[in-house]
C-alpha cells in the first residue's frame, strides 16, 4: 500500500514538471520526463510478474517435494503395473487348472455311467433269471472289478474337485491385490486433483494434497508379488514360516 | 468341535470351511472380520477359531490380541490363515500368542498339518 502511494506521488511529481516542460516548450526535457513515467509503470508490472514467477516456482517446488508424491510415481505406479500383472498370472493358472481336472474328471464320469448302464443291463437279465450260471460267474467278476474300479475312481474324482476348490483360493489373492490397486487410483487421483487446485489462481499457494496415513503399528501388506520382493523382510513360503516360528520356540 | 472361520473373502470362507469337513470337521460358522468375529466367540463356545489378518474393519492381528486380552477366550487355540508373509508380522503374531501361522496360497495338506500340531500341543 505504502509501496503504491509512493509509486503515484512519483507520477504526480512526473506529470507536474511534464507540464511544465511542455508549456515552456522544452521538448527534451519533456521527452526524458516521459520515458520516466513509463519506466515508473513497467517497474510496476515487471514486479507482479516477478512475485507471479516466485509464488509459481514455490507451488510447483512443494509438490514436486511432497513425498507421497514421488513415492507414488518412482515405486508405487510401477508396482501396480507389477501386481495386475500377477493378477493375469494367478487368474490364469487358476482357470488352467480348474479346465484340467475337468478335462481329466469328464472321462471318468463319462466311463462311470458307461460300466454301470452296461452292468444294469446284465443284472436285469439276472434278476429275470434270465442268465446261466457259467454267464453269471462272468457277471460276478465283472460286479467285482467293477466296484474296485468304482472305488479308485472316487478317490481320484474327490482329489480333482479338491483342487478344483484350492484353485479357488486366487479370488481371494487377486482380490486383496485389485483393492490395493484401487486405492493408489484414488490417490492418483487425489493428487491430479491438487495438482490442478496449486496451479489454479484462486488457490495459489495452498498446501498440495493431503493423503491418509494409516496409523497402525503393523500395517497389512497384502499377498508378495514376485518381483516386488524386498528378500529379507518377507518369508518365502510355508516352510520359512515354520522356521521363524519355531526359532521363537514353537 | 466347533470351529469360526473368519475371513472377508467369501470364497476364502468356503474353502477353509470345506477343507475341514474333509477332515471331518464339519460344525463351523464363519464372520467377514473381526468386528462380527469378536462377538460371536464371546456369545457361543467356540473350540478353535481360523483368522484371516488383513481385513476391514478389525484385523486379524487385533482380533487375536482381543481374544488373549478376554479372560473367557483367552486360551482359544487360534490359527492365521493369510496372504500376510512379513517376518515382523509373524513375529507379531507369534507374540500376540498365535497357535499356529499359515501363508496363503496354502494347501489342503498344510492345512490338516497345523491343525494336527496345534491339537498334539494341547492334548499333550
Amino acid at each position: 500500500m505504502e509501496q503504491k502511494k509512493d509509486k503515484y506521488a512519483d507520477c504526480l511529481e512526473h506529470a507536474k514538471a511534464l507540464v511544465v516542460e511542455l508549456e515552456a516548450k522544452r521538448y527534451a526535457e519533456a521527452d526524458t520526463l516521459l520515458s520516466g513515467l513509463s519506466r515508473l509503470h513497467e517497474n510496476g508490472l515487471f514486479q507482479e510478474i516477478g512475485k507471479l514467477t516466485r509464488e509459481l516456482h514455490d507451488t510447483l517446488n512443494n509438490f514436486e517435494s511432497e513425498p507421497r508424491i514421488s513415492k507414488l510415481t518412482a515405486l508405487e505406479i510401477p508396482d501396480a503395473k507389477e501386481r495386475l500383472n500377477h493378477v493375469i498370472t494367478l487368474t490364469q493358472n487358476a482357470a488352467n487348472k480348474t479346465l484340467s481336472v475337468v478335462e481329466e474328471t469328464l472321462p471318468r464320469s463319462e466311463q462311470l455311467k458307461k460300466k454301470a448302464i452296461n452292468l444294469k443291463t446284465e443284472w436285469d437279465r439276472f434278476t429275470n433269471r434270465d442268465m446261466q450260471v457259467e454267464e453269471f460267474r462272468g457277471l460276478s467278476n465283472e460286479i467285482d472289478a467293477f466296484l474296485q474300479w468304482t472305488a479308485i475312481n472316487a478317490v481320484e474324482i474327490h482329489k480333482g474337485l479338491s483342487d478344483v476348490m484350492m484353485a479357488q483360493d486366487f479370488q481371494d489373492l487377486t482380490g486383496q491385490i485389485i483393492k490395493r490397486v484401487i486405492t493408489l487410483v484414488q490417490e492418483v487421483e487425489d493428487s491430479l486433483v491438487g495438482l490442478i487446485r496449486i496451479t489454479g489462481k484462486n488457490n495459489m499457494g495452498k498446501s498440495t494434497v493431503e493423503v491418509q496415513k494409516p496409523g497402525k503399528d503393523i500395517e497389512a501388506t497384502g499377498p508378495q508379488v514376485p518381483g516386488l520382493k524386498r528378500e529379507s523382510e518377507v518369508v518365502n513360503g510355508q516352510d520359512e514360516v515354520d522356521d521363524l516360528l519355531s526359532s521363537l520356540g514353537f | 468341535m466347533k470351529i469360526l472361520v473368519v475371513d472377508d473373502f467369501s470364497t476364502m470362507r468356503r474353502i477353509i470351511k470345506n477343507l475341514l469337513r474333509d477332515l471331518g470337521f464339519s460344525n463351523t460358522q464363519e464372520a467377514d472380520d473381526g468386528l462380527t468375529a469378536f462377538p460371536m466367540l464371546q456369545g457361543a463356545d467356540f473350540d478353535f477359531l481360523i483368522t484371516d489378518w488383513n481385513m476391514p474393519g478389525m484385523q486379524g492381528i487385533d482380533l487375536l490380541k482381543a481374544v488373549r486380552a478376554d479372560a473367557k477366550l483367552a486360551s482359544l487355540p487360534v490359527l492365521m490363515v493369510t496372504a500376510e508373509s512379513k517376518r515382523d508380522q509373524i513375529v507379531e503374531a507369534a507374540q500376540a500368542g498365535v497357535n499356529g501361522y499359515i501363508v496363503k496360497p496354502f494347501t489342503a495338506q498344510t492345512l490338516e498339518e497345523k491343525i494336527g500340531k496345534i491339537f498334539e500341543r494341547i492334548d499333550a
